[in-house]
């Protein structure tokens, strides 16, 4: 009997009021879930239309879901924070709780909300871009999703669960290892971002093929919209970023659950080698997660000024400049740990020469504009106000590229207010844009036009208010991770200051959740499928697309295909055939199911468990292996009668 | 409602020519390969350049020439080696459209493969009983690690095989158990060159 007390006090996270408040409110949700799923008889239905759905329109739905929840959850780490620092001497947060909130704010925000949001976006408009029925890998894809959305699962539950990983999203050790922090909250870190991880490389993968091998008949590489062709740049730097990370997780997780010596200084170990393997795919990182959100913009910019987009040839060079060059700057996430001043000034160079083709595509943007018949639609709201912010988030960032300079506020709140900067200002604002440009095309109808410019105004000021202040707090000398502060430093204004930005974002972000609730029940409903008056093919087809997305391929003969065909007026020819598609399967989830064992288990070093766990993913793989009834055809009557309906 | 693929294949004739985005299927899953095969190759980098900057920090245990026995890893990488073009053999059988053969290649393959993996285990065996454990130092710790996933990536191409031969033996040759046994044999292909690297890096340089 005290043994049971004994572990469930262990392996239950215990003593804190925040923490029995979730658990109440974790069972109450998940119980209501059950009662409402049960009470309309919806089990049937969730399994079918969406567990199992291998159809990239409705992946695209469940990736959005979960990233806004999770920004939800990030969200609310950070408004934790905020009150937290919002005067000094503040006692709301214990310590050890303020390491935990810091270390899976970063991670869920980058991890397991900025990367499903842009996989989203991938999803809900790549193959319509292109013109193709579907990704390369339908089934592939599924895997991926649900990859992602366990190894998420895992992460979060570490809250109630065994405890949260806090030593930082990056996880340095010597910090992060066994020897210093012996619970299991870091594995959760590292097993959750394992999983996901797989799932991300293979979505790097399937979209690569998807665009090289699944264009419609006619489209060049250099007629792809800028979309597109951001996702493809994004999907090269995940193919190349992605192996060095696992490798870094994989040998900090063999270190503490098999005892090994590769980051322990004890036996010959060397902390530096998982701080480069780290950055070798984290800086990389920022520009997968950027470059899509600069593929919106151009989109955005060109349909609502009524414009080809300029300068359409350099937009797509600086993509790929920067992601080439991408993978050169690693090393100024740590100028100040003794490389050396050589390999400093290389480091540095190239962090700057990131700034070159950065800037050419803020003047296409500009430039595009400039005497267009600009229409300030909510996307096209969220596209302005990223370009200040992004130049202001750029400036700072060279400035912390001099690397003799990067000694002064290497780790200070100047970090802080650069990075928020340029990951808010420029991927956050872009995915937003993104969301309400795409909106329509995935769900049918717009999101209301005047809940939406409110909450852009609090994000917006929100936004300044919470970060300007941050950047003055760095040069005052208050570092990051810092869990309180003294009196009399004179920081305490600013700080107050900067949390009623964050709460004023805050407020935003309710008030488009109320937007979408709202917009369901009355937003204007997308008849045309054609809203904005767009220029890339997929506003060439119904709102939202059907399962086939296209009855008939379209013949692309240049650049922005749709607006081509209005102005030719070309009607579609009718000729259609008997569509080929892809069978629902079960087996990415139950396969992922199996993942989140293994994960569990070895997080808690049960290696029975996750060895089982590992075996059930492995029959997956075999009896999947054996399907060969993979695929059905769409009859031409069902395509008559969903095109006329 | 919608047709399965054998009732359209009955009624239009070959099922190619309706999939009227024609893309083809299996050339695409094999360039997907191509492209994990990059992936790999970086995550093959990632564990080298561990290795290579943890291979002299020995911490006062055992180094790479007191541990390494070349007879035993010649052995490994003769069979890995003739593996590789065994399974080529089996490609050109499958070319031939001879299925007897093709699985007889695979098996002589799979074979070959399961005494590299039992070599290798033989090896890892001596060396934990000598007391050289991934424990043991910095060195050791990359030495599995690096080996040790190449071994593991051996054994998933084992399982992996086996299963596509059932396959072969209940389908014959057809496009789908074409491409199966074609990325099957590329990936093993792969494996024989991470190991010459392996092989150069890890012993040779280890022993010298
Ligand atoms: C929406 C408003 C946001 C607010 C108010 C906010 C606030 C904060 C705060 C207070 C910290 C801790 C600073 C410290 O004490 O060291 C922090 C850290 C961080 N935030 Fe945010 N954040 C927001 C959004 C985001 C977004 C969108 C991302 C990424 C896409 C992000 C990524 C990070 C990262 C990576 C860290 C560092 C965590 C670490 O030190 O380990 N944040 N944020
Ligand atoms: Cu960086």
């Amino acid at each position: 009997m005290s043994s049971i007390k004994d572990f469930a006090s262990h392996f239950f996270v215990t003593g804190d009021p925040l923490i029995y408040g979730s658990d109440v409110a974790i069972v109450l949700v998940s119980l209501a879930i059950i009662f409402v799923l049960t009470y309309f008889k919806k089990w049937g239905w969730l399994w079918r239309e969406w567990l199992t759905t291998v159809d990239h329109k409705k992946i695209a739905i469940m990736y959005l879901i979960a990233s806004l929840l999770m920004l939800l959850r990030g969200g609310i780490d950070a408004i934790l924070m905020r009150i937290q620092l919002a005067f000094p001497n503040m006692h709301f947060l214990q310590s050890e709780h303020y390491n935990e909130i810091f270390t899976t704010h970063g991670t869920i925000m980058i991890l397991f909300m900025a990367m499903p949001f842009m996989f989203a976006l991938y999803n809900a408009v790549v193959p319509l871009q292109i013109g193709a029925r579907d990704v390369a890998f339908p089934y592939l894809n599924a895997v991926s999703f649900w990859l992602f959305f366990f190894g998420a699962l895992l992460l979060n539950i570490s809250f109630v669960i065994g405890g949260s990983p806090n030593a930082g999203w990056t996880a340095y050790p010597p910090l992060s290892g066994l020897e210093f922090n012996p619970g299991p909250g870091e594995n959760f870190y590292l097993l959750a971002l394992s999983i996901s991880g797989i799932g991300s490389l293979a979505t790097g993968i399937n979209f690569l093929v998807t665009i090289l091998k699944m264009r419609a008949p006619g489209m060049k590489l250099m007629d792809m919209p800028l979309f597109t062709w951001s996702v493809l740049a994004s999907c090269v730097i995940i193919i190349f970023a992605f192996p060095p990370l696992t490798v870094a997780l994989a040998l900090l997780l063999i270190d503490r659950l098999l005892g090994a010596h590769f980051f322990t200084m004890a036996a010959g170990g060397n902390p530096m080698m998982y701080i480069n393997l780290f950055w070798i795919w984290g800086h990389p990182e920022v520009y997968i997660v950027l470059l899509p959100a600069f593929g919106v913009y151009s989109e955005v910019v060109s349909t609502f000024s009524k414009k080809k987009i300029f300068g359409y040839k350099s937009m797509v060079a600086s993509m790929m400049i920067i992601s080439v060059v991408s993978y050169f700057t690693w090393l100024h996430h740590f100028f100040t740990m003794g490389a050396g001043a050589d390999v400093n000034t290389f480091f540095a160079i190239a962090t700057m020469l990131i700034g070159i083709p950065t800037g050419v595509k803020i003047f296409n943007w500009i430039f595009t504009m400039f005497r267009g018949r600009i229409r300030l639609t909510q996307a096209m709201l969220w596209t302005i106000a990223f370009i200040p912010c992004f130049a202001i988030g750029g400036a700072t960032g060279v400035m912390l590229a001099i690397a003799p300079a990067d000694y002064q506020y290497h780790n200070s709140y100047f970090l802080i207010g650069h990075f928020h900067q340029a990951l808010i200002g420029g991927v956050v604002f872009g995915y937003l844009a993104g969301l309400y440009y795409w909106w329509p095309k995935m769900f049918g109808f717009k999101l209301d036009e005047r809940l939406g410019v409110w909450a852009f105004w609090f994000w917006q000021i929100g936004f300044y208010v919470c970060f300007m202040p941050q950047y003055a707090l760095g040069f005052m000398g208050m570092t990051r991770r810092i869990y309180t502060y003294p009196d009399g430093l004179g920081w305490g204004s600013l700080n107050l200051v900067s949390t009623v930005g964050a709460f004023l974002m805050g407020v935003g972000f309710i008030i488009q959740v109320w937007q979408i609730l709202y917009s369901i029940k009355y937003g204007e409903r997308d008849v045309t499928g054609d809203p904005w008056d767009g220029r890339t093919l997929e506003w060439s087809i119904p709102s939202p697309a059907p399962l086939y997305n296209f009855a008939v391929i379209p013949h692309v003969k240049g650049m922005d295909a749709w607006w081509m065909m209005k102005q030719e007026m070309k009607e579609k020819p009718a000729q259609i055939k008997p569509i080929h598609m892809p069978k629902n399967s079960g087996i990415p989830f139950i396969m992922s199911v199996f993942f989140f064992i293994a994960g569990f288990g070895l997080t808690f070093h049960w290696f029975w468990m996750g060895g089982f766990g590992l075996l059930g993913v492995a029959v997956c793989m075999f009896i999947r292996s054996f399907d060969y009834d993979t695929d059905y055809y769409i009859t031409v009557d069902e395509i008559k009668r969903a095109e006329a309906s | 409602m919608s047709m399965t693929v054998n009732e359209v294949v009955s009624r239009f004739g070959d099922r190619r020519l309706h999939d009227d985005h024609d893309h083809d299927q299996e050339g695409m899953k094999i360039l997907g390969f191509w492209i994990f095969l990059v992936s790999d190759c970086l995550l093959f980098a990632s564990l080298f350049a561990t290795f290579l900057v943890l291979r002299t920090h020995i911490a006062g245990g055992p180094s790479g020439k007191e541990l390494f026995e070349m007879p035993g890893v010649t052995a490994e990488t003769f069979a890995l080696l003739t593996s590789s073009f065994t399974s080529g053999l089996a490609v050109m059988e499958m070319r031939r459209g001879n299925v007897k053969r093709l699985i007889g290649w695979l098996i002589v393959t799979a074979l070959l493969g399961l005494v590299f993996v039992g070599l290798e285990i033989d090896e890892f065996v001596k060396m934990v009983s000598e007391g050289a454990t991934i424990q043991h130092s910095a060195f050791l710790s990359a030495f599995f690690t690096l080996v040790g996933t190449h071994g593991c990536h051996v054994t998933l191409g084992l399982f992996w095989m086996t299963a596509i031969m059932f396959q072969l033996a209940r389908y014959g040759i057809n496009a789908v158990t074409q491409r199966k046994v074609f990325i099957a044999c590329l990936y093993w292909h792969f494996l024989d060159v991470v190991w010459v690297f392996l092989f150069t890096v890890v012993y040779l340089m280890g022993v010298m």
